[in-house]
This record gives C-alpha cells, sequence and structure tokens, in this order.
C-alpha cells in the first residue's frame, strides 16, 4: 500500500472490464487475468478419478448381506476428475474470493482481523486434528487441557463465574444463553414471556428469542444512539425474562447506562443477556461480567481471530454470573488434580439445560483462539483493544465532511456513517460499496444497523495500518467526489471483479439451488 | 507484536488525527466505575517457538499414534493432502460470508457444488449451505417438520444418535413438542410395530438413523411410508456419510429431509468439530428450510453467477419470524467435504464405500476368530456392536496400549442389561488388515 507509483487514488469511468486497467484503485486494484472456470460437474471425463486408494484385503459382496433395494452403485452427476483438475479448480475459485489475506475487510461487527498463521498450523498437530471426541479421559489429557485453560481465560476476561464451550456460532451461543436464562426463570416457578431487544440489535437476538418461545419486544434507543433507563423502566415487567445488549452497540457506541439498565432489569427479576459480539473493544478495558450483564457469549471468530471460512465455522462459548452455572449445557470440563475429565452425566449437574451440540463443541476453533490468546497475553489483548479503537476513530476523522455521520456520540472499535451526504447525487450506499471494490476494499457492513438509513458501518479492527486505513479514506473520499461529478460510473460498480451486479430478484424468483444436467443460466 | 502494525510514530499521528491526547482518552465514553483498572489474569505472552513448545507438549498428551476404532458418529478417514492445501487458501479461509457476491464468487460457486453434492448423495431435491453439526441438524429439521404439518408430536427412534437426541430434547425443551421415543428391536433396527402404534395423525415427523448409531442399515423405506401415511415426514439421519457411497439414498427410500453431518469428507476428528452438518429436502418445503442457500443466476452481462438468495427466510430480514436464528454456519468445513468428494468422484466414492464395508468385514471375522460375536443380526455399514464381556476394561486395557477399542453402548443405554457387553466399533480405509487382527487379538488377552 506503499504507492511507489504514485498513482492517485481514483478509479475513472471506462476503467474496468474490457480496458488496458491503466488506472489503479486506491486501494491498489487493477485488473488481472481472470479464469473462467465452470462447476465440477460441467468438466472431466468419464473414469477419472482423483484419489489413492487400497485395495481392501478381502473380498466380501454386500449384496449377500444387505438387501437389495438399500444398494446403490455409482451416483450419476457425481464429478470424474484428476487430482489436478480438483485442485486448479478450486484455485480458480480461491481467486474470485475476496479474503482478509487479500484486503482490508472492514465489515462492521463481523471483526474481520487477521487470522494468524501458527494457529492453522497449531490446529493441525496431529494430537489435536485427529483426536477422537470419544477417546478415553486418560488419552486425550492434552486437548481436555487446553479447553479447560480457555474456558478459566475467556471467564476471567469478560469477569463471569464459568463459562460453556459447546455452541458453534455466535447465534447459537445466544440461543444456548437463552435457554439457560430461560431454565433459570422455570426453576424459579415461572419462565416468563418477553425479551427485551433494543432497535440496533442483530438479526439473531430475534430469532434467538423466537426459537426459545420468547416475544421479542424491540426498544427504541435515544437519539444519541444509547439505550435509555427510562425506555427500559417503561418496558420492564415480572413478564420479562430478559434484555438483550449488544455492548458496544452497533453503532459503536459504549452503553455508557449500562449499569443503570441491568438495575432496573434486576429490580424485576430479569436476566442482561450480553451479544458479545463487539467485544473486541473492550479487551482488558473493562469486564462485562462486573457491569451488570448476568450472561455473554463470545464470538471466536471475532475477537479471538480464528478464521471465518466464508461463513463458519465459528465458536459462541457462553460465559456466565454464579446463579446461572448450574444451568449450562455439559459437558463441562473439570479438573481434578492434574487431571482433566468431561462431566457429562446430567446427574452430576441436575440442572443442566442438557446438550446444545453433538460432542463438545468445534475445539479446533478453540484450539486456534487459545493460540491467540497465548501469543497476545494480558498486555497484547489490551493493546487489541486499544489499537482497534484507534483505527475506527481514525477512519471516523478521516471520512467526516465527506459521508454524513449519523451519530455525533463518541464511538469504539466501529463507526457507522450514512449516504445522506449524497442523496442529491442519486448515489445510494450500494453504489458506494460496490465502487469501493473496484478500487480494491471489500465494502463495510451495509444497511445495518436498521436505525441508520443507508448504513455504512465501518470496523477495521486492530489488524490495519495507518497506510491501509489512509488508502481506504482516500478511496472513500474519491467515491463521494466521482458521485458529484459522475453519479453513473458509481451506479455502474463494480466493473473490476470478474462479475459485475448479480440479479438478485431473478435469483429468489426462480430458484435454481443446484446444478442439474443441461442446466442452462444466462 | 507482529499482528500490530502500529509504530509508536503512526500511534501518535493517528491520535492527534482523532484530536486526542492518549489511548487511554479514546475510552472515556465509558464511565470510570465500569473500567478495569488492573492487568487481566491470564498467562503471559509467547514467542512463537514458545508457543509452539507449549501446544506440542498439550498434543502429546492427546495419544493418536494409532487411528481409532471409534466411529459412534465421527469417523477416521484418510484426507488427500490436497484438501488442506486448497483450504489454506487465504481467500477461502479469510472470507467472511458471501454478502458481497461479485467478490464472492469462489465461496458461491464452491457452496452451490456442496449443495449439488449434498442433493446427488441424499436423493433430495435441496440442500443448504450447512448446519453447526449433525444433531442441530435433526434438531432443525424436526423444527421444520413442526412448521410444515402445525404437530406437535415427533417420534424418535431410540437406536437414533443419543447425542443428537439429547441436542433434540434441548432444542424441543421450550417448545412443547413432544418426543416419543420408539425402541429397537432385537436386531438393532427401529421397532416397526411399536413406530406403527406411535405414528397417528399426530405426528409431525418420523426420526430414524440411516445407518443407525448401532451402525445397523435402519428399515428407513418402511419408516418413511409409516410417516407418509399419517401425513408425517420422515427424517434420515446419517452420521458417517460414506455410507452413501454403498447404500440407497434416503430420498428415494421414501425420506421427506436428509440430515446429518459430512465429517468423513475431508474433515479431520479434531475432537469432535468442527464439521460440516447437512440439511437437505424437497423443493416443495424450500422456504421452510433453516440456513442459507447458494444460487443461481446473472450479472448485467448476462453471465452466470451466484448469490446467497431465498434469504427472506432468514434472521437478518425476517428477525422473530425466520425459519431458525442460524448466521455463521460450517462453510470452511463443507468446502474441505465438497474437495474431497470433487477428488473421489464417482468412481472413487462407490469404491471407498465398497473399501469401508470390506475392511469392516475383515474386524467381523478377526473379531469371531478371537471369539467375539455381534451384538445384533442386522446389516451394517462400517460400524458394529461386539459381544465382548466387560467393555469398560476392554477399553481400559487398551487405552494403556495406546489403542482407542471403541465405546461401550451402556454408556448410552444404561437401562438395557443386554446391552452390558457391547462394545461399537468402527473399521474404515485407514485400519489395515494387520492392525484389525492385532486390535482383535489385543481385545482378547
Amino acid at each position: 500500500m506503499a504507492n511507489p507509483s504514485g498513482w492517485k487514488p481514483s478509479v475513472e469511468r471506462g476503467s474496468g472490464a474490457g480496458t488496458s486497467g491503466g488506472e489503479v484503485g486506491a486501494g491498489g486494484s487493477t485488473r488481472g487475468l481472470a479464469l473462467e472456470e465452470p462447476l465440477l460437474f460441467e468438466q472431466g471425463s468419464k473414469g477419472r478419478s482423483g484419489v489413492s486408494l487400497p485395495a481392501a484385503g478381502t473380498s466380501h459382496d454386500p449384496a449377500k448381506e444387505i438387501p437389495g433395494e438399500l444398494l446403490r452403485g455409482e451416483i450419476e452427476g457425481m464429478p470424474q476428475l484428476s487430482e489436478l483438475e480438483v485442485v486448479r479448480h478450486f484455485t480458480r475459485l480461491s481467486a474470485w474470493n475476496w479474503g482478509i489475506d487479500t484486503g482490508f475487510y472492514p465489515l462492521g461487527s463481523c471483526t474481520m482481523k487477521y487470522n494468524p498463521k501458527s494457529s492453522e498450523a497449531l490446529a493441525r498437530l496431529p494430537g489435536f486434528a485427529s483426536a477422537h471426541p470419544l477417546l478415553p479421559a486418560e488419552m486425550c489429557q492434552g486437548a481436555l487441557e487446553l479447553m479447560w485453560h480457555l474456558e478459566r481465560a475467556l471467564s476471567e476476561i469478560a469477569g463471569f463465574a464459568a463459562t460453556t464451550l459447546s455452541p458453534a456460532a455466535g447465534a447459537h451461543g445466544e440461543l444456548t444463553g437463552l435457554m439457560v436464562i430461560r431454565a433459570y426463570h422455570v426453576s424459579r416457578g415461572n419462565p416468563r414471556k418477553k425479551v427485551l431487544i433494543p432497535d440496533t440489535a442483530h438479526g439473531t437476538n430475534p430469532a434467538s428469542s423466537a426459537l426459545n418461545g420468547y416475544e421479542a419486544v424491540p426498544l427504541a434507543s435515544g437519539s444519541d444512539g444509547r439505550l435509555h433507563p427510562d425506555a427500559v423502566k417503561a418496558a420492564m415487567s415480572e413478564d420479562v425474562a430478559a434484555i438483550m445488549i449488544t455492548n458496544p452497540n452497533t453503532l459503536g457506541i459504549f452503553e455508557s447506562h449500562i449499569a443503570e439498565i441491568a438495575a432496573i432489569v434486576h429490580a424485576k427479576g430479569g436476566l442482561v443477556y450480553g451479544d458479545g459480539a463487539n467485544f473486541n473493544a473492550l479487551l482488558g478495558i473493562a469486564r462485562p461480567g462486573e457491569n451488570g450483564f448476568d450472561v455473554m457469549q463470545y464470538n471466536l471468530h471475532k475477537t479471538f481471530a480464528t478464521p471465518h471460512g466464508g461463513g463458519g465455522p465459528g465458536s459462541g462459548p457462553v460465559g456466565v454470573k454464579e446463579a446461572l452455572v448450574p444451568f449450562l449445557p455439559l459437558p463441562v470440563v473439570v479438573r481434578e488434580g492434574e487431571r482433566f475429565r468431561l462431566v457429562t452425566d446430567p446427574r452430576e449437574r441436575p440442572q443442566t439445560i442438557g446438550k446444545v451440540r453433538e460432542f463438545w463443541g468445534n475445539v479446533g476453533m478453540m484450539v486456534r483462539a487459545w493460540a491467540f490468546m497465548r501469543e497476545l497475553g494480558p498486555e497484547g489483548l489490551k493493546r487489541t483493544a486499544e489499537l482497534a479503537v484507534l483505527n475506527a476513530n481514525y477512519v471516523r476523522a478521516g471520512l467526516r465532511g465527506a459521508y454524513d455521520l449519523p451519530y455525533e456520540t463518541e464511538t469504539l472499535h466501529e463507526v457507522v456513517f450514512d449516504d445522506k451526504a449524497q442523496k442529491d447525487t442519486g448515489v445510494t450506499t450500494m453504489d458506494i460499496a460496490k465502487r469501493l471494490i473496484d478500487h480494491g476494499f471489500h465494502p463495510p457492513t451495509i444497511y445495518f444497523p436498521l436505525v441508520v438509513h443507508g448504513a455504512l458501518m465501518i470496523e477495521p479492527t486492530e489488524s490495519e495500518s495507518k497506510e491501509t486505513l489512509d488508502a481506504f479514506v482516500a478511496g472513500m473520499r474519491a467515491i463521494a467526489e466521482e458521485a458529484k461529478r459522475d453519479a453513473e460510473a458509481v451506479k455502474a460498480a463494480p466493473t473490476r471483479p470478474v462479475r459485475s451486479r448479480l440479479d438478485e430478484t431473478r435469483a429468489a424468483r426462480k430458484p435454481v439451488l443446484r446444478w442439474t444436467p443441461g442446466m442452462k443460466i444466462g | 507484536m507482529r499482528y500490530h502494525p502500529h509504530t509508536p510514530d503512526d500511534v501518535r499521528q493517528m491520535l492527534d488525527a482523532v484530536g486526542a491526547k492518549n489511548l487511554e482518552e479514546l475510552f472515556r465514553s465509558i464511565p470510570e466505575k465500569l473500567r478495569l483498572r488492573r492487568d487481566l489474569q491470564v498467562p503471559p505472552a509467547l514467542d512463537e517457538i514458545a508457543l509452539f513448545a507449549e501446544f506440542r507438549r498439550m498434543a502429546s498428551r492427546n495419544q493418536v499414534e494409532h487411528p481409532p476404532f471409534i466411529g459412534a458418529g465421527a469417523y477416521p478417514h484418510h484426507v488427500p493432502p490436497a484438501v488442506d492445501q486448497l483450504l489454506l487458501r487465504g481467500e477461502f479461509f479469510t472470507a467472511y460470508t458471501p454478502y458481497q457476491p461479485e467478490i464472492s464468487q469462489g465461496t458461491l460457486q464452491a457452496l452451490f457444488e456442496w449443495q449439488t453434492m449434498v442433493c446427488l448423495l441424499t436423493g433430495l431435491d435441496v440442500a443448504n449451505a450447512s448446519m453447526y453439526d449433525g444433531a442441530t441438524a435433526t434438531s432443525e429439521a424436526v423444527l421444520m417438520a413442526t412448521r410444515i404439518t402445525g404437530r406437535r408430536r415427533i417420534a424418535v427412534s431410540s437406536a437414533l444418535h443419543p447425542e443428537y437426541r439429547k441436542v433434540l430434547a434441548t432444542y424441543l425443551a421450550s417448545t412443547g413438542d413432544e418426543v416419543v421415543t420408539v425402541p429397537y428391536d432385537r436386531d438393532g433396527r427401529t421397532d416397526l410395530a411399536a413406530l406403527e402404534k406411535v405414528v397417528d395423525q399426530r405426528t409431525a415427523a418420523v426420526v430414524i438413523g440411516y445407518p443407525n448409531f448401532f451402525g445397523v442399515i435402519d428399515a428407513l423405506p418402511e419408516a418413511a411410508r409409516l410417516a407418509k401415511k399419517a401425513g408425517a415426514l420422515a427424517i434420515s439421519v446419517t452420521s458417517e456419510a460414506v455410507a452413501f457411497g454403498l447404500l440407497q439414498s434416503p430420498g428415494s427410500l421414501g425420506a421427506d429431509v436428509a440430515v446429518g453431518t459430512m465429517q468423513s469428507f475431508g474433515n479431520p476428528l479434531g475432537f469432535g468439530g468442527p464439521a460440516p452438518g447437512f440439511f437437505a429436502g424437497r423443493d416443495a418445503n424450500v422456504r421452510q428450510m433453516p440456513g442459507r442457500l447458494a444460487g443461481a443466476t446473472v450479472d448485467k452481462q448476462g453471465r452466470r453467477g451466484f448469490v446467497l438468495t431465498l434469504s427472506t427466510r432468514e434472521q437478518h430480514i425476517r428477525r422473530e419470524r425466520a425459519t431458525s436464528n442460524i448466521c455463521t454456519n460450517s462453510g470452511l468445513t463443507a468446502l474441505a467435504a465438497t474437495i474431497h468428494l470433487a477428488l473421489l468422484g464417482k468412481r472413487g466414492l462407490s469404491e471407498l464405500a465398497r473399501l469401508n464395508f470390506a475392511r469392516a468385514r475383515l474386524l467381523r471375522d478377526a473379531m469371531a476368530r478371537a471369539g467375539f460375536g455381534l451384538r445384533f443380526a442386522g446389516p451394517t455399514f462400517n460400524e458394529m456392536a461386539f459381544q465382548v464381556g466387560d467393555a469398560e476394561a476392554v477399553i481400559a486395557r487398551l487405552a494403556r496400549r495406546g489403542i482407542a477399542a471403541g465405546v461401550p453402548l451402556s454408556r448410552w443405554y444404561p437401562d438395557d442389561p443386554s446391552m452390558k457387553g457391547a462394545l461399537l466399533c468402527t473399521a474404515t480405509e485407514v485400519h489395515d488388515p494387520e492392525l484389525i487382527e492385532l486390535f482383535a487379538q489385543a481385545v482378547r488377552s
């Protein structure tokens, strides 16, 4: 991103497909040689295969043991490819993708930080990768020890009594946390009916509430982007099981009334659930468990740098205060002297909600997260939060004036702008996002949170250098200028990727969700 | 800190730009009484060499020298190195959910290919982009069945994986739906006479393992017929997906939904996760399905491309009325499975399945020679339960030799005294004939 050739941070109309690509985007984008790649099922030749299998060492005919109606031969339609064909296929597909390793990925509330390569190598140590989940305890002490350390560290970092590692993702953590809350209320005689959710919340919050049989009650946030005690007081009753609060919220604003809000909820016997999606801002800075929260899910694939993998796997451990510990799902890892053990028998935990996932959770993600934490240590964790907040505020300062900032309130790790300043040009948030792609940046989260019309939600994370942020700000500013001068060029974006804007309406009206022989699209 | 690019000079300049005197000032929106004013009590930072030493120490405390003879929902298989090398391309593993399709065509096309493979293997019309695991996929399938039928009662085979049944019970704790557990018969199959008695006009779904937890190829066609007659959905659950290379697809046998895990393709055991849960169903029910769907469309120039579609079912649009709360799923592990299945291909998958079948026969024969018969007479694929006397003692004895022998069925079926001596074992392509022989001898002595 050092700009040695002195290119200008602008992309001119027509500089995309079909041109020699003389212009360079603010993120360094040009056009390269991109190869069209058919589906796996549209290539290859009869009889090819890409594996080397041993001989069976015996001849047993399945037809002698299994009823004929249950047997099948080769599956029509499966690919027939050599190893190289498969390798080229996926290598070419990868080149059509954008990852953190490719460039800046400022997706708000997604915390797209760098995923350390050492974590990947450590997760692949055979001792972890090849361990069967049902190994006798004496054969898997290392995995149990790692889980125990991770559980203790997560509980310490957010200030909880104990943490379950079982949930497989953030939304799964929410579901689990609400199940724990429900079990707590049931143990006191009444599961209650409602969950309060501020209007800045992720869609998973109301969906998780509904799955638990709770009615989701939206709460309006104030004109400063914060949730105010009065709004909570007005909605709070003994029908309310919990309030779900993301802190900092999805505007990047710290819910500074949290202690008072928690007191209001607790006074009526309700509990406070924390959506930990934005916990990166608070590492070593504040502990939710000391700030009124009773339950919180951590997103290891956000805060603790495990890769997001194009849509998972994640890991969503849930920390709880002392009173809720008996309700945590199984298993629980315990240390007995020098020995570690999984508690799986509900007789040892009679109030447990039970199991929420098969086996013990996404242990591979736990190995990566623990590696990240061990490399950072206490100072590194705090420094992470500080630099994440510095980076977000630096981008905020850089974009001020070029884009409308709907809330002047101070922000932490992310900031939300909108497209109000571009309104007269006809350029929308969607156009800005797509034009950023031409410049060589992944767009921010767009049209979320819902309280901001045309939101552009930017979270740089601590991973990014000042030069990258400068280039991004330059790109965003170039787009704002271009919108005034040549709105159509912005609306035509993106021109540089292998595909231009895709017809999502057609995809939904005439769903084609799998390959079929002779399939014809376009 | 190598992951923090900021030099002291960068920090200074950036603080100036935002108008703050120091980093501390950036947090002034947090009330002082809510601040943590001590260091976190977590272990000190490690350099990379020390980090590797520490993780190697822990890894060495897991005994994985021999492939385990344990299946029970997670199966040891050989994964060709090409899978992991492709998976490690940062464009795949450091990508987010493909919300910006123009620069996510790699992930989207691969998901479309995964969905197609799941359809081909299960014999169903439509599959989603993956679930967390087999157990939660099963729970989501049951919830879908209650939405579609408007009924509240679920008939679940007791030969379905016990972990899946436990997770289902947790998911249903707050819905008020009722699970009726159907016993297994002497052959290790779901007791069809008992099933027929409980399936009626109030039944939303019949849930059956295929193969089931005992490794037995269960009576899916019969169960599906009973479900259909009552207007309920037949849900087929598979945790050893290599079986699809030998066994007729659930869809062709009458299942309306097929769920489970594809861990066996491309994914290491990893102490139980992550691995790709799968979910396939009929076209008619697609709008009730949970999870993401990749679909084909065209771009402005009319070129084929892929997008996430039918998202009005999902939480980020529909919020509390969504079909599920699932957001992040198991994308990268689904990609691993897709790559492995692409390498196997039409012939390789069939061969691998027959190889697994054969190796399990070697195990059965070796165990028979060592004096151990089968617990169940029903047909099996690559997993079966043996009568070994004291299963827990056998496991403890073999553990001392570094061999993971299997799992005792009595752990999950404590109320059935006849399960006392039953040891559930698997044999796959990674168990060579010599190791199988050694294992059988070790169980005896």
